[in-house]
């Protein structure tokens, strides 16, 4: 697919429809912060065991407790139990990013099987889905959350599939309302006119006019979910300790907090800007996918 | 006079909806000559786009139902064809315009894909540089430069829109093409451009045609023959000479010439026709159009009256049951 485009300078470009997107996206300066803080943080974790031990992160030292960030080579001090708040910091975001990402993934993977299913098929099928899905949505998401891992006890992976049970309703709703909204469109109909086959209409107008919205809120709900893994950890229920993760590394410094702020303040940022820049993403996403916005 | 390429017989539709059961086309009657204009006119919901529908197979499955006729197009009986034969049919053979050129458009798909998709389905041996070729041809023969099928639907006007959706019915060459209301989504300036753009391409392509429309001018400016459509029957079909000539009227019709303003005359008001159109899920037993009939008869509240043909023209009503075969 080609494109062309008008530049200011009158000179012709030509471009795909992902390019597009991309094009889009690249004006948005929020978006582009956003996507730039994200690149640092996957990247910084990614590559974790190449520049620190990942002996530092469980490595306690009694008598370099509380080491204000800077001092002895711990770049930002040490905790309560001696151990390497950046070491921690960054092997735990290894944890909340893939968690989170994997969550999503496991959400969007079976919302959109259910969505799916219920707006292409509608009748009875529609109804036994949604009725099915509305009674995961009547629970409150935190709550859902805390239910399933609970019941299912502490663990990454548990808390995992404790999340994605909470998060693929609202999946499901947005594929289902995207393809209930596509279906009654007339290029729909037209298409069935000029010979097209089921399978053809699905593959070529239905997924990538509903592509958008389902990417947009993968995108957005990452950050929420990274939340709600913090909230967890936080509240003890999610990520085990001794195991760095953003949400634990703020429960277990909570008592300090008052005494040694830094302990409270580095997680507490990750996760905001982590959060923040995700969102910034899924708004510059939003805005870049929309074909109807003026370049 | 050359063979029949559409023949419609005695077709009734109806949809089955929870409330209740929509007759919509209650024996309709229709034939189309190879290379033939007709113009289909008839209020809203008397079943035009229905029929349109029909003729593709194309109605809201589980909900519409054919109960009773045949449709024939080539001498293949569309009814009892096969889904893959249709799938064939659609777009190459029998084409369609659609009224709204705004929701007719992938929106997120340049045209000229869309274009190309209609010959990729029906064409798929076709060299890729052979197709490039056609759909650049087929934008030129619309008015729309080449140069910009890499553009999206909503950069285009929406008297550009349905050139292009023209494009996409005509590229493949249809032998059938049917217009449902080609020009009522566009101002009146557009309408002409168009109407004018369709002429064209259908003596260019040889291409049969039904327009299907609500506005007897275009039909006078476009169509070779005229059938005006009510309650989903036919109730009155010629040549646009029959018809527009006025000696012979049915009443509907009638009806329909007085709701037009008239610029040679003083008339103070139009002359509208009382009352609605009959109730699709109740019909009345004998004339559907008895109701509204300034000429209404007893016998046209129990019977349905039969069509009476003068020459080409003919008549379903009973006040022109004695003028048979006389011209």
């Amino acid at each position: 697919m080609k494109r062309k485009n008008i530049k200011s300078s009158g000179s012709i470009v030509n471009r795909g429809s992902w390019g597009l997107v991309l094009f889009r996206f690249r004006k948005n300066k929020l978006a582009m912060i956003g996507l730039v803080v994200i690149m640092i943080l996957v990247i910084a974790s990614l590559t974790a065991p190449l520049y620190i031990d990942y002996e530092t992160v469980y490595t306690q030292c009694i008598k370099d407790r509380f080491l204000t960030p800077g001092t002895d080579g711990h770049i930002l001090g040490t905790d309560q139990l001696g151990r390497d708040l950046f070491a921690r910091i960054i092997y735990g975001g290894r944890i909340s990013l893939l968690a989170g990402l994997i969550t999503v993934a496991m959400a969007l993977a079976l919302g959109v099987l259910l969505g799916g299913v219920a707006g292409y098929f509608g009748g009875w099928v529609d109804n036994v889905i949604m009725r099915f899905c509305d009674v995961f949505m009547a629970v409150p998401r935190m709550l859902l959350a805390m239910a399933v891992s609970a019941a299912l006890g502490q663990g990454t992976f548990k808390m995992v599939i404790a999340l994605s049970v909470a998060a693929f309703p609202r999946f499901a709703r947005v594929v289902r309302s995207s393809i209930l909204s596509l279906r009654g469109q007339e290029f729909i109909e037209a298409a069935r006119c000029y010979g097209s086959s089921s399978p053809r209409i699905i593959y070529k107008h239905i997924i990538p006019n509903g592509l958008g919205p389902v990417i947009i809120s993968a995108t957005l709900s990452l950050g929420s979910t990274i939340l709600s893994i913090a909230s967890l950890g936080f509240l003890g229920i999610g990520v085990a300790p001794p195991t760095p993760e953003w949400g634990t590394i703020l429960a277990e410094n909570r008592i300090n907090i008052r005494y040694y702020p830094h302990l409270g303040l580095v997680p507490g940022l990750f996760i905001v800007v982590c959060v923040m820049c995700l969102n910034f993403m899924g708004d510059g996403l939003r805005d870049a996918m929309d074909p109807r916005s003026k370049v | 006079m050359s063979d029949a390429i559409l023949e419609i017989k005695d077709l009734h539709v109806q949809y089955n909806t929870d409330d209740a059961v929509v007759h919509a086309l209650n024996g309709l009657n229709l034939t189309l000559e190879k290379g033939g204009v007709l113009g289909l006119v008839g209020e809203t919901g008397a079943g035009k786009t229905t029929m349109a529908l029909s003729i593709l197979k194309l109605l809201p499955e589980k909900v519409g139902q054919v109960t009773k006729g045949t449709i024939t197009y080539n001498s293949l009986d569309i009814l009892k064809a096969r889904k893959h034969q249709m799938m064939k049919l659609r777009g190459a053979k029998i084409s369609m315009i659609f009224q709204d050129p705004m929701t007719s458009l992938n929106p997120i798909i340049t045209v000229g894909d869309q274009i190309l998709e209609v010959l990729d389905l029906h064409f798929p041996d076709m060299d890729k540089n052979e197709k490039d070729q056609k759909v650049d041809e087929i934008l030129g023969l619309v008015g729309i430069q080449a140069k910009r099928k890499d553009e999206f639907p909503h950069q285009f006007s929406g008297g550009m829109k349905q050139r292009i959706g023209i494009a996409m019915a005509l590229v493949a060459e249809p032998e059938l093409l049917l217009a449902d209301e080609p020009t009522t989504a566009l101002d009146v300036t557009i309408q002409a451009q168009i109407l004018k753009l369709m002429k064209e391409l259908k003596d260019k392509f040889d291409t049969s045609m039904i327009l299907i429309t609500h506005d007897l001018g275009v039909v006078a400016e476009f169509c070779e023959n005229v059938a005006i459509v009510y309650s989903g029957e036919i109730i009155e079909k010629g040549t646009i000479e029959d018809v527009f000539t006025r000696d012979h009227n049915h009443p509907y019709t009638e009806g329909l010439f007085n709701s037009i303003p008239n610029l040679t005359c003083d008339t103070e008001r139009l002359v509208p026709i009382p009352g609605f159109m009959a109730d699709p899920t109740n019909l009345p037993a004998g004339c559907k159009f008895a109701e509204r009939c300034k000429y209404c008869m007893e016998e046209c509240k129990t019977h349905v009256p039969p069509s009476y043909a003068i020459g080409t023209h003919s008549i379903k009503c009973f006040l022109f049951s004695d003028m048979e075969g006389d011209k």
